[in-house]
C-alpha cells in the first residue's frame, strides 16, 4: 500500500540548532532524512512508521570533510559520491572509498550518506565495516551538547544503537594513521553491481619478515551487527603466517561470527565465505612482503 | 510563534525544471517524480520500480544524478532539475539519441530516459570514457530488453561522436 504524503509532515529548518531543538521537542517523533535513500524506500512502502520528517540535507556544516594534521572529519551527510571524490579518503582510507563505490549506482551515491548508512544501522551495509577497522569516532549532538562515542560501541544490537532519541550523528572522524597499512576489501554478493552483501571485508594489516605485526578485520552481514574479529585478530597478532595459522584463523572466523539464513544466503555458506575471505587477506598480506 | 511552514498542508515549490521557473503547489512528501509527471505533466520521466533500485526515473537534480522516485519534493525546494523532455532540445542528446538508434540501444523505452541522463551525467564527467567506466555509470540504470551490450556500445559510440565533432 503507497504511503499518502498528506498523512506526512516534512519540516525543513534550514540550519543545525533548529534541527536539535525540534529533536528536542517531541524526542523520538522526528526521523531526520538526508538523501533518502532509506527513508523514501520505506516511506513508499508504506513502511515508514515516522509520521514527522525533519530535512537534514540542507544543513551545510553536516556536508564538509575537514583535514586535520592527525584526523579527518567526515561531515554525517556527506554523500558516497563526495567520499569518493575525495583526495585524502582515497588516498589514505581505500577501505572507506571502495565501499563507497559499492554501495548502489551513481544515483544513489549521490543522495546516500555516511552518517545514513550508521543510523539506518543495516549489519549488511558495506562502508561500516571499513569504519570499524579504521577506529572511527561518531560525533553525536544534541540541545544537551556534544559526545563522542567509539564507533565499535555504536552498534549495540540488531538495529539498535548509542544515538538517543533527541541526537543527530554530527560527525565521523578518523585517525590519520593506516596509510602506512595493508588493506583488503572483498564484498561478496549474487551479482558485482548493486547487490546486498552475503559477507563483506574490510582489512587492515601489518607485515614484516612474514610476521603479523597489526591487524584489524571487520565484516558485514555476519552478525546482528557490524562485526569486529576481535578474536581473530588476537589470535593472528604477532604470529609467523603459514597455513596452519590460515587455517586456524578460519576456524577462529566461524566461532567468533554469528550469521544467519536469509534470503540472500545461508549461515553455512556464509561461514565458509567469511573463512575464505580472511584466507585471501593473510595470502595478500605474504604476498605483499615477496612483492616489495 | 512557529517558524516552521504548516508542512502537513500543500505549500508553494518554486525549481527551475528544464530551465525555466516553475511553481506548483504540492505537500513536502510527495516524490520529486509525481510532480514532474502529474503537475508539470512531465511523462518523459518514468516510475519503474519506485524503491530507488532501477534508474527509470532518473533526473539531473542541481547537476547531480539521482532516483527521482525518492526525493521528496520539498528538497527540490530551490533547486534545478533537468529531465529527458530538458536534455532532448540540447545538443548533445543529438550524439546519444543517434547513437542509442544505431545501436539498438532501446526496445520497450521505459528505462531509456534514465539510461539517457545516466549516460549524459557519464559524459559530463568523462568525455571519454572506458567501457568500465560506462558499466559503472549505467550499473543503477535496469533494462530488461536489449542486455545491455547495445547500450554500453551507444554510449561509447556517442562519446567517440562528441569528441571528434
Amino acid at each position: 500500500m503507497r504511503a499518502d504524503p498528506a498523512e506526512y509532515r516534512l519540516v525543513s529548518p534550514g540550519n543545525l540548532q533548529a534541527v536539535l531543538s525540534l529533536l528536542a521537542s517531541e524526542p523520538a517523533q522526528w526521523l531526520p532524512i538526508a538523501g533518502g535513500t532509506d527513508v523514501m524506500v520505506l516511506y513508499s512502502a508504506g513502511k515508514l512508521s515516522n509520521r514527522k520528517l525533519i530535512n537534514i540535507w540542507n544543513i551545510p556544516e553536516l556536508r564538509q570533510i575537514e583535514v586535520f594534521p592527525d584526523r579527518i572529519r567526515i561531515g554525517a551527510a556527506c554523500t558516497y559520491t563526495a567520499l569518493r571524490q575525495h583526495e585524502i579518503v582515497s588516498r589514505e582510507f581505500p577501505l572507506l572509498a571502495t565501499a563507497a563505490s559499492w554501495t548502489g549506482g551513481i544515483a544513489n551515491q549521490n543522495r546516500g550518506t555516511l552518517g545514513g548508512n550508521i543510523a539506518n544501522a543495516s549489519p549488511a551495509a558495506d562502508s561500516l565495516p571499513a569504519l570499524l577497522v579504521y577506529d572511527a569516532e561518531v560525533t553525536l549532538i544534541s540541545v544537551r551538547g556534544e559526545r563522542r562515542v567509539a564507533y565499535r560501541n555504536f552498534h549495540t544490537d540488531y538495529k539498535q544503537t548509542a544515538l538517543a532519541a533527541d541526537e543527530l550523528i554530527r560527525d565521523i572522524s578518523l585517525p590519520r594513521r593506516f596509510s602506512g597499512y595493508i588493506s583488503h576489501a572483498r564484498k561478496v554478493g549474487a551479482r558485482n553491481a548493486q547487490a546486498i552483501s552475503k559477507v563483506c571485508l574490510a582489512a587492515l594489516g601489518q607485515i614484516s619478515n612474514g610476521t603479523i605485526r597489526d591487524v584489524r578485520l571487520a565484516m558485514g552481514s555476519v552478525a546482528p551487527i557490524p562485526l569486529c574479529l576481535t578474536e581473530t585478530e588476537r589470535a593472528l597478532l604477532g604470529k609467523q603466517i603459514e597455513p596452519s595459522l590460515i587455517d586456524s584463523a578460519r576456524r577462529t572466523v566461524a566461532k567468533e561470527i554469528r550469521p544467519i539464513d536469509d534470503i540472500r544466503s545461508t549461515a553455512r555458506y556464509r561461514a565458509a565465505v567469511a573463512g575464505n575471505l580472511v584466507a585471501e587477506f593473510l595470502e595478500k598480506l605474504v604476498a605483499s612482503e615477496t612483492n616489495a | 510563534m512557529n517558524p516552521l511552514p504548516e508542512t502537513s498542508a500543500t505549500y508553494e515549490i518554486s525549481f527551475s525544471v528544464n530551465g525555466e521557473v516553475k511553481k506548483v503547489f504540492a505537500l513536502p512528501m510527495e516524490r520529486l517524480l509525481d510532480v514532474l509527471r502529474n503537475d508539470l505533466k512531465l511523462t518523459g520521466t518514468k516510475e519503474g520500480c519506485g524503491e530507488g533500485e532501477c534508474g527509470s526515473c532518473s533526473v539531473l537534480l542541481d547537476g547531480m544524478l539521482v532516483n527521482s522516485c525518492l526525493v521528496p519534493v520539498a528538497q527540490a525546494n530551490g533547486a534545478t532539475v533537468v529531465t529527458i523532455e530538458g536534455i532532448s532540445v540540447h545538443a548533445k542528446m543529438k550524439y546519444l539519441q543517434e547513437a542509442f538508434l544505431e545501436c539498438g540501444g532501446a526496445q520497450c523505452g521505459i528505462c531509456t530516459p534514465g539510461m539517457i541522463l545516466a549516460a549524459v551525467h557519464l559524459l559530463e564527467k568523462k568525455p571519454e570514457p572506458a567501457l568500465a567506466d560506462i558499466r559503472e555509470g549505467l550499473a543503477g540504470n535496469l533494462c530488461r530488453c536489449t542486455g545491455y551490450m547495445q547500450i554500453f556500445e551507444a554510449v561509447t559510440n556517442a562519446a567517440r561522436r562528441k569528441v571528434t565533432k
